[in-house]
């Protein structure tokens, strides 16, 4: 991997609900092309965390920074400027229910290009296939299983082939097997795209499957307690709380994917 | 087919020692039955008592109706620092007892505590603080995107907007038919009982025109199209919140105002007027029908007494109302369901705060439309 600028950098961030907080002090910078997982048990401010770096919610204090820019001083053009560049993977899935999958895929396409129509046919046929939904393009969302939902809303993320894709809790609600292909799609996604893919998760068999980089929050210290390759802090972490989340409790420093 | 009858629930307390109690259980201890109150066995554990034991050889069925009771044992027992010994009880109800009993997790979320008058008053204006504010930033972004609609700039979808004159428009006319009808027959009922005392039936007509034309029109147009339209809207974006499809939309840069909320605002500014005219029409036949069939006025008589009294400007005073309604309809429903938070109890309430804020505002903004253009 090439040593350039990080793509994100999240600095001192504190995350709060009114005066509950959530979070504070978080430091970390994401590299171009990480697969990089936010992980933590839940309440920890996971999807909190995720809804600061994708523009829904400025944190309490702190900075998110995209490249060279500091994403929340931004005025709201820009700020949809560098969030136009990010496919989102949202953990119901968010397609719009009154739309069919087509049109589903195809209305960041309409919304964003000049394509011809007949172009962006062929645009979202393509996307829908490389998610294994080829002919259902007239289906809606509300006639598709939760999987089929979550590759349709992953087709949407990459609609406009972002540079970022974020994903909330990809495997919530999927069985083992539709996991493990969606983050074979995911994998692919991104050596293809060559995007930066953000990923909250609690699963660990992705975690270990796909990640390159990850932090640990915590919601008794409020802070993140380890950070970098989930299979090298198994390894060498020696902070309990940790050590329990990765091992599932057993304290066997072993990877296990499946 | 066998029966079984279950034995009544006992239990026998054993002082026979002194210092050690012993505790039987016999019967079957289950939720369906009836076990005996504990009050008897507080007593015995006083602090004379040593040591507490239990024997379930008697015991022939339990479940956590048994384990309850023994909670309570257990912990005036605890109370007066008696020595507990559990294993007499079944294996079950010893390792159900103890995990009942084992720290539980320590939370990050405070309790809900009961706050202070003060307190709670505080709060509430701070509320109201951020209800307006969030009001007044809907407000501008619907101006906003109304400018970029003009402009062409917005994400207006057509197919959606004539989705919405559909169901607003066309889909409504059975309900409005129906109470506009009715509300004409009921106001020519109630004139009709006081002119007929001076002869003056023919002036029914009069009273039913006006009434519906200036007034009864459009109100109750607006109201049925509050109760039907404004609450589909309330739950449509609610439940769209609730999925994050509005968060979808936002992080791809789509205005939810431009895309969601104006095609259905448009469709209700358009149709109610519309519906207005319709329940106008309705109200005065309506009201033909007892004047014809009561008042022995035949219809060409009564829809031409009708005809002479409205002017087109009184025509235009409802019109110019039901616009009114249309656009606060749209308002209160779409920013409601935007507002909703993120469960089903909370698309509920969006919805019926909807209703109520549009019946609300209707009969305000009637009144206040009135009065300044009466005086």
């Amino acid at each position: 991997m090439t040593a350039s600028a990080p793509a994100i950098t999240v600095k001192a961030l504190t995350m709060a609900y009114g005066s509950f907080v959530l979070q504070q002090d978080l430091n970390f910078s994401i590299a171009q092309g990480d697969i990089f997982v936010i992980m933590g048990g839940s309440g920890c401010g996971k999807s909190t965390l995720l809804r600061h770096m994708i523009g829904l919610k400025p944190p309490a204090a702190g900075s998110v920074w995209y490249g060279e820019e500091n994403f929340w001083e931004l005025p709201d053009e820009e700020r949809d400027r560098i969030i136009r560049k990010a496919g989102i993977l949202y953990q119901s899935g968010a397609l719009w229910s009154s739309m069919t999958l087509a049109e589903n895929v195809a209305l960041p396409l309409l919304h964003y290009t000049d394509l011809m129509p007949e172009v962006i046919q062929e645009l979202v046929a393509f996307k829908l296939s490389l998610v294994g939904l080829s002919g259902f393009e007239e289906f809606y969302p509300a006639q598709l299983s939760g999987g089929m939902r979550k590759r349709a809303a992953l087709a949407r993320a990459i609609a406009l082939d972002p540079d970022y894709l974020f994903f909330d809790e990809p495997s919530a609600g999927l069985d083992p097997i539709s996991a493990k292909n969606l983050d074979q799609l995911i994998l692919e996604i991104r050596e293809s795209l060559g995007a930066t893919v953000v990923i909250v998760t609690h699963d660990l068999a992705s975690i270990y499957a796909i990640a390159t980089n990850s932090i640990f929050l915590d919601s008794d210290s409020k802070t993140m307690l380890a950070e970098g390759d989930p299979k090298t802090i198994l390894q060498e972490c020696t902070n309990p709380t940790v050590l329990n989340f990765l091992t599932r409790g057993t304290g066997k420093r072993e990877v296990r994917t499946v | 087919m066998l029966i079984s009858v279950t034995q009544q629930p006992i239990f026998i307390i054993d002082q026979s020692q002194p210092g050690f109690l012993v505790v039987n259980l016999g019967g079957s201890w289950t939720l369906h039955t009836n076990p005996p109150a504990p009050a008897e066995l507080l007593v015995a554990i006083n602090n004379t008592v040593r040591s507490l034991t239990f024997a379930s050889e008697q015991l022939e069925d339990w479940d956590t109706r048994l384990l309850i009771f023994l909670k309570t044992i257990i912990s005036a027992a605890r109370q007066q620092h008696i020595e507990i010994n559990l294993t007499g009880l079944p294996p079950g109800a010893e390792r159900l007892l103890s995990l009942a009993e084992t720290v539980p997790e320590k939370s990050i979320y405070s309790k809900n505590v009961h706050d202070f008058l003060v307190t709670r008053i505080g709060r509430r204006a701070i509320d109201a603080y951020a209800q307006i504010r969030e009001m007044a930033a809907f407000i501008g972004e619907i101006i906003i995107e109304s400018r970029a609609l003009l402009s062409g700039k917005s994400p207006f979808r057509a197919r959606d907007f004539f989705y919405f004159v559909q169901a607003c428009g066309a889909e409504s006319l059975p309900i409005v038919s129906l109470i506009a009808v009715l509300v004409g027959v009921i106001l020519s009922f109630v004139g009709a009982v006081q002119l007929q005392m001076f002869g003056a039936q023919i002036y029914v007509a009069n009273l039913v025109g006006l009434g519906m034309v200036l007034e009864m029109g459009a109100l109750m147009s607006g109201i049925i199209i509050a109760g039907r339209i404004g609450a589909a809207y309330a739950a449509q974006l609610g439940t769209m919140q609730v999925n994050e499809e509005i968060d979808a939309l936002r992080t791809m840069g789509i205005s939810p105002v431009g895309f969601l909320v104006l095609p259905r605002m448009l469709a209700l500014m358009l149709m109610l007027p519309l519906l207005c005219i319709y329940a106008d029409i309705m109200g005065i036949l309506g009201g033909s029908v007892i004047g014809v069939t009561m008042l022995d006025l035949s219809l060409v008589e009564y829809l031409e007494q009708t005809r002479t009294t409205i002017h087109l400007s009184q025509c235009c005073q409802g019109l110019v109302k039901s616009a009114v309604f249309g656009v606060l309809i749209g308002f209160a429903g779409c920013l409601r369901g935007m507002q909703c938070g993120r469960s089903a109890l909370a698309v509920g309430e969006a919805t019926t705060s909807a209703v109520v804020t549009s019946i609300v505002l209707i009969v305000v903004s009637d009144s206040i439309i009135t009065f300044i253009i009466n005086s």
